[in-house]
């Protein structure tokens, strides 16, 4: 199912200053006098209240800007904006965070890579990298010998500043305090058992109660964008593994779906197969570790050993044909790395048969706990709406009752001809996230079943020029990640590396949304909280 | 006077580096040593090397190659690696498990600093190596070996869990072929701690908003 | 039933016969001092190599098998790592206080300890108010832990310590409801009289209802006595990364991590005590031959068979639940244990008042 774009023949009526450019997916170059109106248009009236991605631009000449990947969560329907100013050293562009709340912390990053200003953020501090970096690493005339390692411990910005409008057209630099003096500000992170991986919170308490949350992260931002920037498109395909390692299959699948679009390259439909039981395995394997990390979090022990010896059988499967257990590195360009192995359909068939009871085992030893329920429903409510304007898909914004999942919204490989249900619940507290999750390893099982028997002959791996170049456009390609849309986006200047190339984070929407729901509740529901939002770290700060 | 270096069934033969530790030994041999602190400090090596609790401590995907040592199917505690400490006050090793870039470099180097002597570190796979496949960016550190110093490096992206027992087994073998009583134990002197205490209190007085709450 | 009185009584013959009457008492009590401690060494080393094996066992894994049989000298391993680790003087801490907190909690467990009859005769501390002296020394520790996390000077200490003070003190009072329960029905608090009314059957049996109620209490109450899983929260892991110790060290952690194991074993030697009898065998009146058979298993296997089966029933417990919240914690005591412990002395009362026990 193509987007629909018919908002294109209305976009007249509602901008007409907006310019359609083809190349590519296509969107609408929108000059920066008109763009915030325009949003706020979309926003209210034509009902784009889910912001897909924001993508900061570096466009040399023709300035920094962004381009703003919207849905309609509706009807459905997708728009792309982009919009840029001129002035390199001066950069700055209307802010959108009050439309969509998504938006807050992809301005911050867009701030911290590229120096946009954006008028009217709250908080317009560095995200990923320290508050004393120099320069802006994902502009095109950065230069990295600006930071030197820096072994300071880094100070804490406790003022948030913001850029405000002034009547006269100009604009003010502003200062917010974040913390009082008097608040008892504890830090939790960025080495702590309950973080899952680097991340790091302020958080204000009153006794045991979280009064504000301030999320820092970049703790292991590794640059992978601007290092895509460098290499050829087969190359680039070795970071997504380690974006969302417990996606590697998915992410990686994102990446050569993108890539394959833009070539216009069809695969046999075995790839697409492999592909799709890969992915659902991958699935599977990820959940299992979200309730073996949850209830390690929640402190009963056993049954994190419990996920981790039902997800070994995954990645025995996993690794007989691929060679890899955690990385794989196995999708391609334009096919699979190998053929799936002669015992593969047997194991997975075998696992199918282990794994269904083995859900029962999870079922009595925690569902059922009364203290695990105590301690999970009603904690951490996350509304729908909140979801949506956040951006939290995946298991979360299924939790809040959005029908969120990218396989019933833009189906791709196999998901459009297989039977399963999409899991959603309405209470969005933890319990309803991390029933999602428990449900969807059936579906995901149910998913595999359908395929197994059926894997087509044809080709794993397609003919593909060893040197691949993509004609001019940009192009987004969403996949579902085992923790939500997990897109890319590739601006291509003809050449054969990228010229932009940006993934958008599963987790970092999931973040961004932590300091609404964890507002009064105790700093033991903060564990639990960050627990079911399930979000990998290195996969936020890329 | 030879040292025993073996880990209990596994044969001296199928460690790799095998001359490293032999030129340990030898170092330590020639300096010669007193029976009675000999013996003892064999006690305690034996002690000290069946029993190195690990920091929790991943930054990525070797962190869950780390937990999967734990858990039920490699088990490191069969080897004496039970409890994982959260506090590194309270670990003796710290695993190095993934990519460290600029932002967390200060904070590995203080973490290892909190921790109680004697400390061992383990830098595992790629990314603590030498900065794996992201050593061009802008943002991490090509080895963590530039910020703290190694005793093991245990290959791989991420490293296999059998490959990380085997850098385990690889650090009993250091910490047996050491020896607490002269060299390792510095014990230095409560007037020398206090004045190296002080120094470092007014360096961090310098910065800003100094984070009193001690842990990273 | 083999008496130890009888060993002890000949010692002390033998020692007033070539010394004064004080020096062989003083000697006496360095002696027991000696024993005690070691006693406990013991038992902590037990009990943290029991810990592993359990969890490894509920945990689909195997546990320390590498230094000894089985693993068995893993532990010793472990001392002898303590004892040569650094201990951190922290910045700003109170020196003092903070050097101070690990004995206090040591002091106060090993007090308990010696509270707890082994076999006939081998009671250390036995006297008229055993229970009252035991739920006092063993609320000592309590300010070890506030101590500790106060002059850490650290946040995560800080929140540890009055997360443990909050539990603990709240969790004494069912302890002490549950222990009161069984003290009206033997209108004695001395632990070996206790006992010795167990004879003709334990009391879980003697006071059904109510006893079986009390037990449930007490190992609920006992174990948020002793932060043991579901109730952690001092030290919650994966919250507060070590709680109350995070900042410690070396052997004084050593001693926190000690002293939380024997306690553990503590509240179960004396849930046997109070509630299974003791080192009293299992006797049930009118079975003469069986009640001998019974007796001929010495006291103290009887003793710490029962206390290492409730070790093992907390184990389990813990193993298997998630942690409680603090909120949590509060309200299952004061909302429920405690108004159900104060029904239940006064059902108690009633039973003893009207007879209606064996």
């Amino acid at each position: 199912m193509e987007n629909r774009v018919d908002i294109k023949e209305r976009m007249n009526a509602i901008e007409p200053s907006a310019v359609w450019s083809e190349a590519g997916d296509g969107m609408f170059k929108v000059p920066v006098s008109a763009f915030r109106g325009l949003a706020e248009r979309l926003r209210n009236k034509e009902g784009f209240d889910f912001l897909r991605s924001l993508t900061g631009m570096d466009w040399g000449e023709e300035g920094l800007g962004c381009v703003y990947h919207l849905e309609n969560t509706s009807t459905g329907e997708n728009i792309v904006l982009s919009t840029a100013d001129t002035d390199r050293e001066n950069a700055s562009l209307p802010s959108v965070h009050d439309l969509w709340k998504g938006a807050n912390i992809n301005e911050r990053e867009a701030y911290d890579f590229f120096g946009i200003k954006f008028i009217g953020h709250p908080d317009l501090r560095r995200f990923f990298l320290r508050d004393d970096w120099k320069g802006y690493p994902l502009r095109k005339d950065y230069d990295p010998s600006l930071n030197p390692l820096n072994m300071e411990n880094e100070g804490n910005e406790d003022e948030a500043p913001s850029y405000e409008m002034t009547p006269d057209g100009s604009y003010i630099l502003k200062r917010h305090p974040l913390f009082e003096d008097q608040e008892y500000v504890i830090n939790i992170g960025p080495q702590h058992p309950a973080t899952h991986g680097v991340l790091r919170f302020r958080v204000s308490l009153e006794g045991e109660t979280i009064k504000k949350l301030d999320v820092h992260s970049g703790y292991i931002h590794r640059g992978i964008e601007k290092l895509c920037e460098t290499l050829n498109y087969p190359q680039t395909l070795g970071f997504t593994d380690r974006l969302d390692y417990l996606g590697a299959m998915q992410n990686r699948h994102a990446l050569c779906a993108c890539i394959e679009k833009a070539m216009g390259l069809e695969v046999s439909e075995r790839i697409l197969y492999i592909r799709t039981i890969m992915d659902e395995l991958q699935r599977i394997d990820s959940h299992l570790l979200f309730i073996a990390c949850l209830c390690q979090d929640m402190g009963a022990l056993t049954v994190f050993f419990f996920g981790f010896r039902d997800r070994e059988k995954i990645l025995d499967i996993l690794e007989q044909t691929t060679g890899g257990r955690l990385i794989q590195t196995y999708n391609t360009i334009g096919g699979v790395q190998a053929d799936i192995h002669p015992e593969f359909v047997r194991k997975v068939k075998d696992f199918i048969k282990y794994m269904r009871p083995k859900l029962n085992e999870y079922n009595e030893i925690f569902t059922g706990n009364v203290i695990a329920q105590q301690r999970l429903k009603g904690t951490g409510v996350l509304s729908r709406e909140d979801a949506i304007s956040f951006g939290a898909t995946g298991g979360t914004g299924r939790a809040s009752g959005w029908a969120c999942d990218v396989r019933k919204r833009h189906p791709y490989a196999m998901y459009g001809k297989v039977d399963f249900k999409e899991i959603t619940y309405t209470e969005g507290d933890c319990f309803a996230r991390y029933m999602v999750r428990l449900k969807e390893i059936e579906q995901s099982l149910n998913i595999i079943e359908q395929l197994i028997d059926n894997i087509p002959e044809g080709e794993y791996q397609m003919k593909v020029k060893p040197v691949i170049k993509l004609p001019e456009g940009s192009w987004y390609t969403a996949v579902e990640g085992s923790r939500g849309e997990f897109g890319v986006f590739i601006e291509s200047h003809g050449d054969k590396s990228p010229y932009r190339m940006k993934f958008r984070s599963t987790g970092l929407p999931l973040v961004s949304c932590i300091d609404t729901i964890s507002r009064n509740a105790k700093i033991a529901d903060l564990i639990a909280i960050g627990g079911t939002l399930d979000y990998v770290v290195p996969d936020i700060d890329r | 006077m030879k040292r025993n270096v073996n880990i209990k069934s596994m044969k001296y033969e199928d460690f790799n580096d095998n001359e490293y530790i032999e030129q340990m030994l030898k170092e330590l041999r020639d300096n010669g040593t007193n029976v009675i602190v000999g013996c003892l400090d064999d006690v305690i090596e034996w002690g000290r090397s069946n029993s190195l609790w690990p920091l929790t401590f991943a930054t990525s995907c070797c962190g869950i190659e780390f937990m999967a040592i734990g858990a039920a199917r490699y088990d490191f505690a069969r080897f004496g690696f039970e409890v994982a400490r959260s506090s590194p006050r309270q670990a003796d090793f710290i695993m190095v498990a993934g990519t460290i870039t600029h932002k967390m470099a200060p904070v590995l180097k203080r973490l290892y600093d909190q921790m109680a002597d004697p400390k061992y570190v383990i830098a595992t796979g790629g990314c603590a190596i030498s900065g794996g496949p992201f050593k061009k960016s802008y943002h991490v550190v090509d080895g963590v070996d530039k910020i703290i110093p190694v005793d093991v490096y245990i290959p791989g992206c991420p490293p296999r869990p059998e490959a990380m027992l085997y850098g385990l087994m690889q650090l009993q073998r250091k910490v047996k072929a050491q020896r607490f009583l002269g060299g390792l134990n510095k014990g230095i002197s409560e007037k020398e701690y206090e004045r190296l205490m002080r120094e470092d209190t007014n360096k961090a007085e310098d910065l800003k908003e100094y984070d009193e709450s001690g842990l990273a | 039933m083999f008496d130890f009185g009888i060993i002890t009584n000949w010692i002390h013959t033998q020692l007033t016969a070539v010394m004064s009457e004080g020096a062989a008492v003083f000697l006496e009590c360095v002696i027991i001092g000696i024993c005690l401690l070691l006693l406990y060494v013991v038992i902590a080393i037990i009990m943290i190599y029991m810990e592993r094996k359990v969890c490894a066992a509920f945990q689909c894994r195997l546990g320390p098998v590498r230094v000894g049989p089985w693993g068995s000298i893993q532990v010793i391993c472990d001392v002898f790592k303590m004892l040569t680790k650094e201990i951190i003087t922290i910045r700003h801490s109170d020196k003092f206080l903070y050097n101070l907190a690990p004995y206090i909690v040591i002091l106060a467990s090993v007090m308990a300890f010696a509270c707890i009859p082994i076999s006939r005769g081998l009671e250390i501390l036995d006297f008229n108010v055993g229970v009252l002296f035991f739920m006092a020394a063993s609320s000592i520790g309590i300010v070890g832990i506030l101590l500790a996390g106060w002059s850490s000077n650290s946040k995560y200490s800080l929140i540890g310590a009055m997360r443990s003070g909050a539990q603990m003190i709240s969790y004494e009072l069912s302890v002490g409801l549950s222990i009161l329960t069984i003290v009206v029905l033997t209108d004695t608090m001395q632990f070996s009289e206790i006992v010795m009314r167990q004879a003709d059957g334990w009391f879980i049996f003697k006071g059904h209802i109510p006893a079986v109620i009390a037990f449930v209490i007490y190992l609920i109450a006992g174990n948020a006595e002793v932060n043991r899983g579901p109730f952690d929260l001092p030290e919650a892991e994966s919250e507060l990364t070590a709680g109350y110790h995070t900042e410690y060290s070396g052997m004084h952690f050593g001693l926190f991590y000690v002293a939380e194991f024997v306690n553990l074993f503590i509240i179960s030697g004396i849930a046997a005590t109070i509630f299974l009898g003791g080192w009293m065998p299992l006797h049930i009146p009118g079975l003469d031959g069986f009640n001998a058979v019974m007796d001929a298993i010495p006291g103290f296997i009887w003793f710490f068979a029962k206390a290492f089966f409730i070790v093992w029933l907390l184990m389990w417990i813990k193993w298997t639940f998630p942690r409680l919240r603090i909120d949590q914690i509060l309200t299952l005591e004061w909302k429920y244990l405690v108004p159900i412990g104060l029904l239940n002395l006064l059902l108690m009362v009633i039973v003893v008042v009207f007879k209606l026990h064996f």
